[in-house]
């Protein structure tokens, strides 16, 4: 049986020398940028969730509302389902062809308010320990109730995408001390569309099941 | 002293502090900036520096000297940065100049890791040897006058990075690494504090304000960008309606020689009114935390703003706020939610009174400031995020610790 490190990550934020007034500029970004950037752009909502402030589900989605008031492709962005890609340059194109597809030339040239551009940014990551430790089930079980939010989110979502792999951490981590159906279990959850918090309550009520 | 903090952020967070801090432990660290006392910048390193001496940090903060013709052209070059027209001659540049290579004299800068706060030091990045250097930029450079700003460019590439306080400040022709990082306040401190509801009471009788009638207040130093006059205008179209009173308080900064001269004419606006306290303050943290605490709603009315801590200050006392929606306002405050953002003087009169009217909606704006400051702008997130960027490698994305 392996022992697993709980971690988490603490970001911090890089401004991109690369800003969009219009759709057209947005996707001239969207192909610049590292993808360090399309993942700080998808994934700061989920962080920021932790807290009582409301947040858009992804800050391209919500600078195509805000600033070029373009309702509609900002719900077709912010549906593209995250979940289903492994890879952030998977996603980055995804995006492109998105806007580029549900966009006519006239529309992608409309300009946003001076000091509303979109601003790229990006992000530099520290993967620092959290000095909990599991050794078996029973163990994972009672740290994933007291661990901080952000290690959840660190081997939930940024791990799977950092390391190009099709399961998160914990999966992988079950699925190595013999609790595929565990794993498995929690390879269903969608975790984009629920708080941190949730995720927690409900990969907790799975482990409970199998105890 | 990083232990006090337990009770606000939790144990977790300070043993994260602990755990970034050790990799720290063998470095040097300076900070330079241009005055001791006043303003955002000095408020922020003194806090800072004991809390990171705590963590078992080697920190130290010097100041450039200047005599009163550098800190005039200096004012000059904050106000042009921020937009404000101003008129330069050669002469301004050489001044600037020449100040920042007589310092490079004086001050120890071989150090680990020396960082840089706002344009006056800037050019004593010439000092830099093998070691890392940053430069934190507090201004908003979007609309900045392009002479200053060509001056000041020259100097930037030089450095490891430079820092941002907001997204909206950078700018695209800057090709070194720029980093996200907003001020932040020290719950702890004498300025935000719990305090004594006697002792708030005194502070008003002391200044002969009716603490039982509303009280619309800002705090800021008496600078044209703040708009003290604006403010006073829109109280007194709320005045029209409302019996309420004013308060605009505010010290003058060692390197803000404009000061006399803006508080001069908010007396002169203020017509006699003796509902309109005008209160120039020497420094005293405890009395501005009074005022806050005992105001019945905060403005800050800036024309432009870095970022304007007097906002999460408010807010983390669990006023409601009113302030403009220009610069870094607007990551402390969303609309309708934690606060107000107004665009106007009769915009700004128009939320005084739904405030004051409606005190229900005032105290919900109220308690969601509080958490989004707890969350985002205390002094402990501060300091981690300064720890990040001296510890980033310029090629690695990923840092494992």
């Amino acid at each position: 049986m392996s022992t697993f490190e709980f971690k988490k990550n603490i970001h911090l934020i890089k401004i991109l020398n690369l800003k969009a007034t219009n759709i057209n500029e947005l996707i001239e970004g969207l192909k610049k940028i590292p993808l360090n950037s399309v993942y700080y752009h998808t994934h700061r909502f989920l962080k920021q969730h932790q807290s009582i402030s409301p947040e858009p589900p992804n800050d391209f989605a919500y600078w195509i509302e805000k600033a070029l008031n373009m309702k509609k492709l900002s719900e077709i962005v912010a549906s593209v389902n995250i979940v289903e890609f492994n890879k952030l340059w998977e996603l980055k194109n995804k995006y492109i062809e998105v806007i580029k597809k549900n966009t006519i030339p006239y529309e992608r040239k409309k300009k946003c308010n001076k000091n509303e551009e979109f601003v790229f940014m990006g992000c530099k990551t520290f993967i620092i320990p959290t000095g909990d430790t599991a050794s078996n089930l029973p163990e994972f079980y009672e740290k994933l109730k007291i661990i901080e939010s952000s290690s959840i989110y660190f081997h939930i979502f940024e791990s799977r995408l950092r390391i190009d792999s099709q399961i998160n951490d914990f999966q992988l981590w079950l699925n190595e001390n013999s609790y595929s159906a565990v794993a498995e279990e929690i390879g269903k959850i969608d975790p984009y569309n629920m708080t941190v918090e949730n995720l927690r309550r409900k990969i907790l009520n799975i482990i409970e099941k199998h105890l | 002293m990083i232990e006090n903090y337990k009770n606000i952020i939790g144990e977790r967070k300070v043993s994260e502090l602990k755990i970034i801090a050790e990799k720290l432990k063998n470095k040097s660290i300076l900070n330079v900036n241009s005055t001791f006392k006043g303003g955002g910048v000095a408020e922020i390193l003194t806090k800072m520096i004991p809390i990171m001496e705590s963590l078992g940090i080697n920190i130290k903060w010097e100041i450039i000297k200047g005599n009163e013709e550098f800190y005039k052209v200096t004012k000059k070059f904050h106000n042009a940065l921020h937009g404000v027209k101003e008129d330069f001659s050669q002469k301004d540049f050489e001044i600037f100049t020449e100040t920042n290579n007589s310092n490079i004299e004086k001050i120890d800068m071989d150090k680990d890791i020396v960082f840089i706060h706002d344009p006056q030091p800037i050019g004593l990045i010439k000092a830099k040897k093998d070691n890392k250097w940053f430069w934190r930029c507090h201004i908003d450079l979007t609309n900045s006058d392009k002479r200053v700003y060509d001056f000041l460019k020259q100097f930037i590439p030089k450095y490891d990075g430079c820092v941002f306080s907001s997204p909206y400040f950078s700018k695209t022709d800057i090709e070194i690494p720029q980093y996200l990082i907003f001020p932040s306040i020290d719950p702890l401190g004498e300025k935000n504090k719990e305090i004594e509801k006697e002792f708030i009471e005194k502070v008003f009788y002391d200044f002969g304000i009716d603490i039982k009638r509303p009280i619309i207040t800002q705090i800021s130093r008496f600078d044209r960008l703040k708009d003290p006059v604006g403010v006073i205008k829109a109280y007194n179209m709320v005045k029209k309606h409302i019996d309420c009173q004013l308060i605009l308080a505010g010290g003058g900064a060692d390197d803000d020689p404009e000061g006399v001269k803006v508080y001069e004419e908010v007396l002169e606006e203020r017509n006699n009114d003796p509902d309109i306290h005008i209160l120039m303050l020497p420094h005293n943290d405890l009395i501005i935390n009074a005022l806050q605490r005992g105001s019945t709603v905060i403005l800050q009315k800036s024309l432009k703003e870095g970022f304007g801590l007097t906002i999460s200050e408010a807010l983390w006392k669990e006023k409601p706020v009113i302030a403009s929606n220009v610069g870094g306002i607007k990551y402390q405050i969303t609309h309708k939610y934690n606060g107000l953002l107004s665009n106007s003087i009769e915009g700004t009169a128009h939320y005084i009174k739904q405030i004051i009217e409606n005190p229900e909606y005032g105290k919900y704006l109220a308690r969601n400031g509080k958490e989004h400051v707890k969350e985002n702008f205390l002094i402990t997130r501060h300091i981690k995020e300064y720890m990040l960027m001296f510890l980033t490698e310029s090629d690695k994305d990923v840092i494992y610790f």
